[in-house]
Order: structure tokens, then C-alpha cells, then sequence
């Protein structure tokens, strides 16, 4: 059956003034949010969706607040549950182009049953999860991705909860799009959300945030100018995996597992160096990918983007299906089938 | 069979009861399906155990199901008049549902020394007493099923599984029935297995006349008085089937798709079985990871404008809680389900039980009032599911529909309406491009918003959990927050200006009233009938709004000396009445055992009441 879309057009070329709403942005000056909804703004007119037909979907937390800043429709819901409610928006009114924003205690402590159920059904959303590794809103506790080891304010001796990496629980779940950026870098973070929007099914795109209130610096080992392009590695479908401020350094497989490698070194050619495939359907190396920290750098960019019949077209496909078959035109139908008799 | 042999009768209850497995809700069906076929009013009522098998012949693994047949019902009756015990244990366990005198047929083959032992017994079941109070009718059922099957060339699984159907045929044989019914049933639903229907066929047939030729039952051969009912097109109906009916019949009167999402749950999951087999009529069914997401789906739906529904029972609703808030703050419409069941916690999830009353009333954290109705009837689960979407969709508000396990799983006739004449729905639908429109702007009479859907040009806005302004914006201003707390409030209190007013049924003029609500109907109207035919008089009034209550409420209970709040729960209701009516005086009659009402123990009560 051919792919179907079901978002409409707009007519118009939007900008991004367009969606920016008349509310007052609360979050604290300096927040990486800002950054983050930035990119989203810049994001909506690429999409080329009638403005009428984009729903934000949001929890509680800081990130949360973003629906009241994009001049759409828009649900600021409770904590945990922004992905149960999006999908009810969406297969009450698959026209709808519907995006969902959390936070990393929302979509992976409180959330995370409903995050991995919308993952592992492909529903056709877009979820964006602000990660500071820690809980601002409640003012600095630790949550599900939070370093080992660090102290907050329920952790006074460290914590000693293993983190949760999201893209791995992505693709756990079966996931079809797993992204990552940093909200330092908006370019990057509206490119993969432009990728995301695109994307039929649920997808799933990681900004690396800064608290500086909570968490400051938290991200900074990989983030800060310096050590940035040595510890981070920008994937790009097709192309071989190179990093470093030099452009020397690659990523090969050496038969066990995933090493960094200096071309030039050790005999190490271009050769060895793997070329990133999105689209490739097993999860194996977009996990691998995922996971890369300590001496491998952290992968940014789109690692995965496959395409599967996603929950909105199967849906929509056995609907129109059971009501092209359907034995019954009206209700009164139902109501009258099987054993009846008059009196 | 000479006429002189046939014992005439208003109603008859029979009581089907064997292990799980042995088909026992099976031949219920078909015994009030037939009844109901031939001009009887029926009421039946399952009552099974937790668990799917329970190990062999024990008294944990006991199947039952009750059929009360007859010319007018009201509900399934107290004890039976026949029993069918397929084994030790359902004859051990459903021996004190039957009436002294009651005619009782058992499986006498399955009475083997390891099979009493683990019923129970240590020594021979059947005493000479026992035999004094019951026709005992020990019938050799798995040997002339085994025979049958044998001589067709089944194996023994599958004429084992026939089992039912011989103890049927006597049933039948006993009631004056015919077999076509039954027959046409098999044939369609054996339609590809023409050795099953032949073997079933032939085992009901054994059964019929096995019973024919019984010397003990021509004595005992009973015609049950036909039912004089409204002209109209009848059926059989469950209260699960009819409450998911009322959900389709709401979503097409109102023109707003129909959206269900919910998770599996004990006694409410026929509802989500019910709807997902009608995609074709356009139900959105959505079976979620679990509760909360079951009704967060709802109300993401409702919020893109559906008839939004979740259904659940006791436990499902305790987890709902937080997301109902949200229907009440972001004033969604929104129907939610609750088939009550035997509580607190897991509780007793297939026994049927009043008690979630003061969750639905109360179970949420803030000012969060909503609406609250139950159905009284299997039957009418269809009017009051349609009921409540009607009143979500016209009030902009979440509403609780309470039925239980009873109504839920029981079956009864059901007068088929056509949707036209079904009361009309207007949701409160907001104009595209009205440049007046404000997300919290009211309704002067109802004090109803108005629904503006993602997609619709021109009213862009936002909602959710946190307080918000007439005009749609946040805010956190005192006298803001109380004027729309109020307004919440008086929204559901203006409720009562739209339904009808409490009726009294029974002796109006009586000292005594009799207070119930939601599935309790049909066992209380009976025994208020009884007791006015015998002379005593009794008032009746039955609630089936609960929140708000009808208007005249408070002048029905003033008019009465003696009031007693009938339900099964520990007082919620007389509770709630209290609180509203405290210059009224009322005693209580409590049952939670997991069990319905019987008409002889509220006529006790009454009888009491009004002695005192």
C-alpha cells in the first residue's frame, strides 16, 4: 500500500515570527530551554504544516512550559504523561502534526512506561527531550540520567542509581528515530528536528542541556569550545564517522566493539573508518553508536531513521479496511443484528 | 406428556454451575436465549471465579451462572429452582443457592471417592435429609456423553467438552422448551465443524430425552408464564455490551468520533472488547500500556475533539485519579466507565460491589467536581452510557458512569430504540475565526466553555493543568482562582436544571422510604412490590443521577418518617445524602459480601423497619 500523509499543507510560507506566541518566556536568562525553542520555532516553518494543525504536547517541568511559547495549539498536561495524551490527540485527528516536549525526569522516571509503549508502537510524533540530568523545576535532584555518583540535593552521598542513556531505551524499544544535539549548537538541533518532522512514526530527538541553576556544566566535558569537536562526532547518513578538530580522527569497528582511531596512525586508513548508515533496520551499531562516552566521542546528529509502516498509517489503513467491510451502515444496524424479535 | 404433569409458574431461576471450563456460562446463555426466544423476560448473572482454571474439582474452580425467567424480571433472582452440579464441588459450593424443594440434577459419574475428596466431602454427599428437602436427580451425564461421543468417532476431549450440552437437554426437557433454537445456534456457530454440530446435537437430544423417560422429573416439568411486555423489537443484552452500544449510538447522534482508550481490567474489559470489534462504525479503540494512559489517551483525544471514553473498574479509576483533575481543569468532556467490583485494592475482581461511589465523588486532589450517574439495569447500561456523553459533551465536563459487575456481566431484554429518537446531542462546538473567543468564556446558563479544536483556523490557544484566566491565560491570582473554582462548581451544580426530577415508586403515601442507586434496582423493586401487595406500605425512590441530584431531592426525603439508604457498600451513598440533607434522618441496609441483593433479606429489613 503507498505511504499516506495525513498532515495538510499550508498555503502560505511561514517565518519563524510566525510561531513565536505573545507570552512571556520564564525560563532562567541563560537556560539552554531557549536555545532549544529557538531551534523548534525555526524549525515549524520548514515543515510546511498548516499552523492550525500543529499541537505541542508537553508534562511538567521546565521544558514543559514550551507550549505557552509557540503560538500553536498547545496541551501543558501533568507529569509523565505528555506521550499517552499525544496519542490520543493523534488518533482522534490524525491531521494534526503533533509534537511533545519533556524533560528527563518526565519521559524516563514518572514517563517512562508511556516514552518506550509510544517508541515500540511507531505512533507518528515528535518527541523532543531537553536532558539536563537533573530535576530544576523541584530544584535539583537527581534523576534517571544523572551521573553515577553525583551529589544533589537527595543524593548528599552520591547517587548510586545507575543513568539511563535515552537512545538506548529508543532503540530497546524498537525505536525508528533516535537523534542527538546540543542546545549550544542550534543549527545542528534544528537540522535533526527537521529530520525528525519528516520522519513517519514516533521520533525521538535529545538535546544535551544545560541547568546552570541546578546543574551547571554538567554537559560541559564534551560541550565546552575547546575539547568540542575531539569529544563529540556529528553523524551524517552515508558518510564515513570523522571527528576532531583535525578532521584525523574516525571511529572503527574492530571486531569486538567501537574504537576511536587517528587516520595516519598505527597504519589506520580511510578505509578502516565506518561509514554511518541511518536507515540500517538492525539496531545493533545505532546502539553501539548511541552508547559512546569516556574515550569514544558522544555521537550528535541523526544515528537512526528507518522506515517502518508507523501506528497513525496502520491505524487509519484497518479503519478505512473494517469500514469498507463493515456489515452495518448505521448504528440502528448494530442494534438489530443478530437475535431479536418483535413482541 | 399429559398437561396434568406441567407445574405453572410466574418465574423460574435456574442455576447452572460446574468447573470452570465445563461450559456452564455457556449453557446459561443458551437456556435465557431460548427463554427469552420464546416470549420470557430474563435476567441472568455469571458468577465465576478469578481464575480461568482452577485446579480440577475443587471449590475454588467453580463456574456458575444464573438465568431467571418469567413473565415479568426484575433481576436474577435469589435461590434457584433447578440446580445443575457437574461435580462434587459445584454441587458442594451452590447447594445453599437452591430453594428448599428445588429439583437438583448432578453429574453423578463425576462423584468418584478422589473427586468428593477434593470437594470436600469425607463421606457420602448425599444424605437422607438431603434428599427429604431436594428432588435429587443423580444423572449418569459424562457416560452417555462418552458413549455418544465413541460411537461418533470423537476422542474423549472433545465429547467431554459436550457435557453441558446434555445437562441443557434436560433443562429443556424440564422447561417445556424446544430444541430448534439450540440446534440453529450450533449449526452456526459450529458452521465449519459439521462433526461438532452433529456430536452436540446429538448429546442435547440424549439429555432431552434421558429426561423423558425419568419417571421423578414428569413430576417436575414446568411452564413458565410468558412475559407481557411493550410492543417493540427485543434482545438479549449484557449491561458491558449495552454500555458500549450507548457510546456508539452518542458518537453518531453527537456527529463526534468515537475514541476508547483503555486497559484490560476485571469486570470492565467487554467494553474495549465490545467497541474494538466495531472499527467499521468508527470506533477509535486504543488498548494502552496501562490505566493512566488509558484515560490520558481520552482525554489527548477529547482535546482534538472526540467523544472521548476510558473504562475501568475500582483499582483502574484509583490510578486515573491525577488524569481526572486534568479532564476537570482543562474542562474536556469526558466518559468514564467504572464497572464496580468487590474492593479495596485487587480485592474481589469478579464480584460485583457498590463501593467505588465515594472515589467517583471524590477521589481527586483540589476542588474537582464532576458528574456522577450509575445505570440500574443491564439494560438501560445503554441509556445511561449515552446519558453521560450526552451530559459531557453539552456541560464540557468529565462524567463518572458507574455500573458494576452485576449489571456489567448480567444479561437481560432489551427493548431496541432507534437512535433518532434518542434524545438529540449538542456539543458546545466553537466557531472558526470568532475573534471573541476566549478558552474559558461561558455558557450564561450552563456555565459550559466552549470547544475549540487543534485544526480549527483562528483560535489557537492553550490548556492544561495549571490555573488558568477567564481569557485562557495563566494566572495565579487569588480572587482569579476562586471565581474559577466556583465556576467549576456551579458548572456541575447547574446540571440539575437539565435532568428530570426524582420519581417515588411503590406507595407513595407510605412512613417508609426506600432509598437505592445504580445496580440495585431490580432486587429492591421487587421486594417494595411484594411488600405492597401484601398489604404494607412502602415508598421507593431510586437515584440514578448522583451528582448532582435531582432538584427535588431534599422534598422527597423531608416527606418521609422512616428512610433506609439501601446499597452494597458500607453507607457511601446514605453518606453523601447525610451531608446534604442532614435534617433527614436514615437508617442504612449494607451487603459487602461481593454479592448482589436477594429479595428476601430487604424484605426482612423492611419488614422490620416498619415494626419498629
Amino acid at each position: 500500500m503507498a505511504k499516506r500523509h495525513f498532515v495538510p499543507k499550508a498555503g502560505v510560507e511561514y517565518t519563524k515570527a510566525d510561531f513565536t506566541s505573545d507570552q512571556m518566556v520564564k525560563w532562567c536568562p541563560g537556560c539552554g530551554d531557549h536555545a532549544i525553542l529557538s531551534s523548534l520555532l525555526s524549525t515549524f516553518p520548514k515543515t510546511g504544516h498548516k499552523k492550525e494543525n500543529i499541537c505541542m504536547v508537553s508534562g511538567i517541568g521546565c521544558s514543559s512550559r514550551i507550549p505557552y511559547y509557540v503560538d500553536t495549539y498547545g496541551f501543558h498536561s501533568i507529569h509523565g504523561r505528555a506521550c499517552a495524551i499525544a496519542t490520543g490527540v493523534k488518533l482522534a485527528n490524525p491531521e494534526l502534526s503533533v509534537w511533545v516536549n519533556m524533560g528527563d525526569g518526565d519521559s524516563m522516571a514518572i514517563g517512562g512506561n508511556h516514552l518506550i509503549h509510544a517508541v515500540r508502537r511507531n505512533q507518528d510524533f515528535n518527541i523532543t527531550i531537553f536532558n539536563n540530568e537533573i530535576y530544576g523545576l523541584t530544584k535539583g535532584q537527581y534523576s534517571p540520567t544523572t551521573k553515577f555518583g553525583q551529589v544533589t540535593k537527595t543524593s548528599p552521598f552520591g547517587t548510586i542509581d545507575y543513568p539511563f542513556n535515552p537512545g538506548e531505551l529508543v532503540m530497546g524499544a524498537q525505536g525508528t528515530f533516535f537523534a542527538r544535539s546540543l542546545d549550544c549548537v542550534p543549527a545542528l538541533t534544528s537540522q535533526v528536528m527537521e529530520a525528525a518532522a519528516k520522519h513517519d512514526g514516533t521520533s525521538v530527538v535529545e538535546v544535551l542541556q544545560n541547568c546552570m541553576i541546578f546543574n551547571d556544566k554538567t554537559h560541559a566535558a564534551i560541550t565546552d569550545r575547546a575539547v568540542r569537536d575531539d569529544r563529540t562526532i556529528v553523524l551524517e547518513n552515508g558518510k564515513p564517522m570523522i571527528f576532531g578538530k583535525e578532521k584525523n580522527k574516525g571511529i572503527r569497528f574492530n571486531g569486538r566493539c567501537l574504537e576511536a582511531v587517528t587516520i595516519g596512525e598505527n597504519g589506520i586508513t580511510m578505509d578502516d573508518i565506518m561509514i554511518h548508515h541511518e536507515d540500517t533496520e538492525d539496531t545493533g551499531i545505532h546502539m553501539m553508536l548511541a552508547r559512546m562516552s569516556g574515550d569514544l566521542p558522544v555521537a550528535l546528529g541523526v544515528i537512526r531513521n528507518v522506515e517502518k509502516p508507523s501506528y497513525t498509517e496502520l491505524y487509519e489503513n484497518q479503519m478505512d479496511e473494517c469500514k469498507a467491510n463493515c456489515k452495518y451502515k448505521c448504528v440502528d444496524d448494530l442494534l438489530n443484528s443478530g437475535d431479536t424479535w418483535e413482541v | 406428556m399429559s398437561k396434568e404433569q406441567i407445574v405453572n409458574k410466574d418465574d423460574l431461576v435456574v442455576r447452572f454451575a460446574g468447573d470452570s471450563g465445563d461450559g456452564m456460562q455457556l449453557s446459561g446463555t443458551l437456556f435465557s436465549d431460548a427463554s427469552a426466544l420464546t416470549g420470557n423476560d430474563i435476567a441472568t448473572f455469571p458468577d465465576y471465579p478469578a481464575e480461568i482454571r482452577a485446579p480440577h474439582n475443587t471449590i475454588a474452580g467453580v463456574s456458575g451462572y444464573q438465568v431467571h425467567v418469567g413473565n415479568h424480571i426484575y433481576s436474577s433472582g435469589d435461590k434457584c429452582d433447578i440446580l445443575v452440579a457437574m461435580n462434587p464441588a459445584s454441587f458442594k459450593s451452590n447447594l445453599k443457592w437452591a430453594k428448599k424443594g428445588a429439583s437438583v440434577i448432578v453429574d453423578i459419574d463425576t462423584f468418584t471417592d478422589e473427586a468428593m475428596e477434593k470437594a470436600g466431602y469425607k463421606e457420602n454427599p448425599f444424605t437422607d435429609e438431603m434428599e427429604r428437602a431436594y428432588t435429587i436427580i443423580k444423572a449418569p451425564i459424562s457416560s452417555f456423553t462418552a458413549r455418544i461421543g465413541q460411537e461418533q468417532g470423537a476422542d474423549k476431549k472433545t465429547a467431554d467438552k459436550c457435557r453441558n450440552m446434555f445437562a441443557l437437554g434436560i433443562i429443556f426437557f424440564m422447561t417445556h422448551k424446544k430444541l430448534d433454537q439450540t440446534f440453529a445456534y450450533l449449526e452456526r456457530k459450529f458452521a465449519k465443524k459439521p462433526d461438532v454440530i452433529k456430536l452436540n446435537k446429538a448429546v442435547l437430544s440424549e439429555g432431552y430425552e434421558y429426561a423423558d423417560k425419568l419417571e421423578v422429573i414428569h413430576s417436575h416439568i414446568f411452564e413458565v408464564a410468558h412475559a407481557e411486555m411493550p410492543k417493540g423489537r427485543y434482545r438479549n443484552i449484557t449491561g458491558n455490551v449495552a454500555t458500549a452500544w450507548g457510546l456508539l449510538a452518542a458518537s453518531e447522534r453527537s456527529g463526534r468520533r468515537l475514541f476508547l482508550g483503555s486497559y484490560p481490567i476485571t469486570p470492565a474489559t467487554d467494553v474495549m472488547v465490545e467497541l474494538s470489534k466495531h472499527k467499521g462504525l468508527g470506533a477509535r479503540v486504543f488498548q494502552a500500556e496501562d490505566e493512566i494512559a488509558g484515560v490520558c489517551s481520552a482525554i489527548g483525544a477529547s482535546y482534538a475533539g472526540a467523544l472521548a471514553c476510558t473504562s475501568t473498574s475500582g483499582p483502574g479509576l484509583s490510578l486515573k485519579s491525577e488524569a481526572l483533575g486534568l479532564a476537570v481543569m482543562t474542562e474536556l468532556p469526558l466518559v468514564v466507565v467504572d464497572v464496580q467490583r468487590g474492593g479495596p485494592s485487587t480485592g474481589l475482581p469478579t464480584k460485583t460491589e457498590q463501593s467505588d461511589l465515594n472515589q467517583a465523588l471524590y477521589g481527586r486532589n483540589g476542588e474537582a467536581p464532576l458528574i456522577v450517574v450509575a445505570a440500574s439495569s443491564s439494560a438501560n447500561c445503554f441509556y445511561w452510557a449515552y446519558t453521560a456523553a450526552k451530559l459531557a459533551l453539552e456541560h464540557m465536563t468529565p462524567v463518572i458512569l458507574l455500573t458494576d459487575g452485576y449489571l456489567g456481566n448480567g444479561s437481560q431484554l432489551f427493548r431496541i430504540p432507534k437512535v433518532a429518537d434518542l434524545p438529540s446531542i449538542t456539543p458546545r462546538l466553537a466557531k472558526p475565526n470568532d475573534p471573541d473567543y476566549r478558552p474559558f468564556r461561558r455558557d450564561p446558563e450552563t456555565f459550559a466553555r466552549e470547544w475549540a479544536l487543534p485544526g480549527m483556523e483562528g483560535l489557537r490557544h492553550r490548556v492544561g493543568g495549571l490555573e488558568k484566566c477567564p481569557d485562557g491565560p495563566l494566572s495565579t491570582d487569588p480572587e482569579n482562582h476562586a471565581l474559577m473554582t466556583y465556576n467549576r462548581q456551579e458548572k456541575v451544580n447547574r446540571v440539575a436544571n437539565y435532568i428530570p426530577e426524582q420519581e417515588v415508586t411503590g406507595n407513595p403515601d407510605a412512613d417508609l422510604l426506600v432509598v437505592g442507586w445504580g445496580g440495585t434496582a431490580g432486587a429492591i423493586t421487587l421486594a417494595v412490590e411484594e411488600l405492597n401487595n401484601e398489604g404494607k406500605k412502602v415508598a421507593y425512590t431510586h437515584f440514578n443521577y448522583i451528582c448532582p441530584l435531582p432538584k427535588n431531592t431534599g422534598d422527597i426525603l423531608r416527606k418521609y418518617k422512616k428512610i433506609v439508604v439501601c446499597e452494597l457498600n458500607n453507607g457511601q451513598f446514605a453518606g453523601y445524602l447525610r451531608t446534604q440533607f442532614p435534617e433527614c434522618p436514615m437508617q442504612q441496609y449494607n451487603k459487602i459480601m461481593g454479592l448482589p441483593f436477594e429479595v428476601g433479606e430487604l424484605k426482612e429489613c423492611f419488614t422490620k423497619i416498619l415494626g419498629e
